[in-house]
């Protein structure tokens, strides 16, 4: 009875991942070979759904919402507002040269031979012990140690991010419609008498 | 290459790293064949993904190294992965935004102003 629990256990886990791995990687595929911005944009939404399924199958339950929260609700919601402010309209294509591409499928396949293959000879190398059954990585876990062992990068990264918002305000300040200046008072009250 | 029958079903490490290392491939293909600098964008944010993946995976998979306690670096780097993300996304799209008012156009083939 209890291997058998064990067993059905173990084949949850390995139905949810492969459909969790389908599912990241059939999206990545299609980010690469889509031609429309905007549905590589749903295909990296697709893909991070995924990924975050994948934290879940792998106990970071806090990661997982993390990912949702942030990447799929934050970034990915940045990127398609990028989309919508850079493009005339969001369909228009950019075809990539034939000797381009021939380039990029060379170098990308040899990269994962290269890494398959890697993987394959030092898996024997790797650990493969995982938590007792049963445990989870406690989220409090997490926060004692990210305010205590981590508090110089958890602190640091608060710096970044002040700085990111600060600079990416800048930077997208357009330099071609200057900012009109503030009216005077003079100039307000002669608009007044214009208008009434 | 092949996975044997016995390592189909048990979810090992070794899958976790081949899915990441398929996504990274994908990723660094997007940012090759894109022109539109916003698919390229899109290309970095998989391949940190994928190497994500690989963090935790390690995480879980390296309990015997822990000591008995539960391992939590490789979540902590993800986390900060993470972060670095966002505002690495920001800043990119805050420059992409200043290229489109001066170019009217955000293919990266006609940023060509810096060359000699």
């Amino acid at each position: 009875m209890i291997i058998l629990a064990q067993t059905s256990t173990e084949v949850t886990t390995a139905v949810l991942f492969y459909l969790f791995a389908a599912m990241s990687a059939g999206a990545a595929v299609a980010m690469v070979l889509s031609r429309n911005i905007v549905r590589t944009a749903v295909a990296l939404l697709f893909t991070l759904l995924g990924v975050g399924g994948l934290y879940f199958l792998l106990d970071a339950e806090f990661l997982a919402a993390v990912q949702l929260v942030v990447y799929a609700g934050g970034t990915l919601i940045l990127i398609i507002f990028g989309v919508m402010l850079t493009s005339k309209s969001p369909f228009s294509k950019f075809e990539p040269k034939l000797v381009e591409v021939i380039v990029a499928v060379s170098v990308a396949s040899v990269l994962l031979v290269a890494l398959l293959m890697a993987i394959n000879n030092s898996m024997s190398t790797f650990g493969t012990d995982t938590q007792p059954a049963g445990t989870r990585y406690p989220v409090d876990l997490l926060g004692q140690a990210l305010l205590g062992d981590y508090l110089v990068p958890f602190e640091l990264s608060s710096v970044l991010l002040l700085v990111v918002m600060i600079g990416a305000a800048y930077l997208a300040k357009g330099r071609k419609h200057e900012v009109e200046a503030a009216p005077t008072p003079s100039e307000l009250s002669r608009r007044a008498k214009t208008w009434s | 290459m092949i996975l044997s029958q016995s390592t189909f079903l048990t979810i090992g490490l070794q899958h976790y790293l081949m899915l990441a290392a398929f996504m990274f491939v994908c990723g660094l293909l997007t940012m090759m064949v894109k022109r539109n600098a916003i698919g390229i964008l899109m290309g970095v944010e998989l391949v940190l993904n994928a190497a994500n993946v690989n963090l935790v995976a390690f995480n879980k998979f390296s309990y015997a190294t822990s000591g008995g306690q539960p391992l939590l670096t490789g979540q902590i780097f993800a986390i900060f992965v993470i972060v670095l993300a966002a505002a690495e996304a920001s800043v990119a799209l805050a420059i992409f935004l200043n290229y489109y008012n001066n170019f009217s156009t955000i293919d990266v083939e006609r940023a060509r102003s810096l060359k000699g």
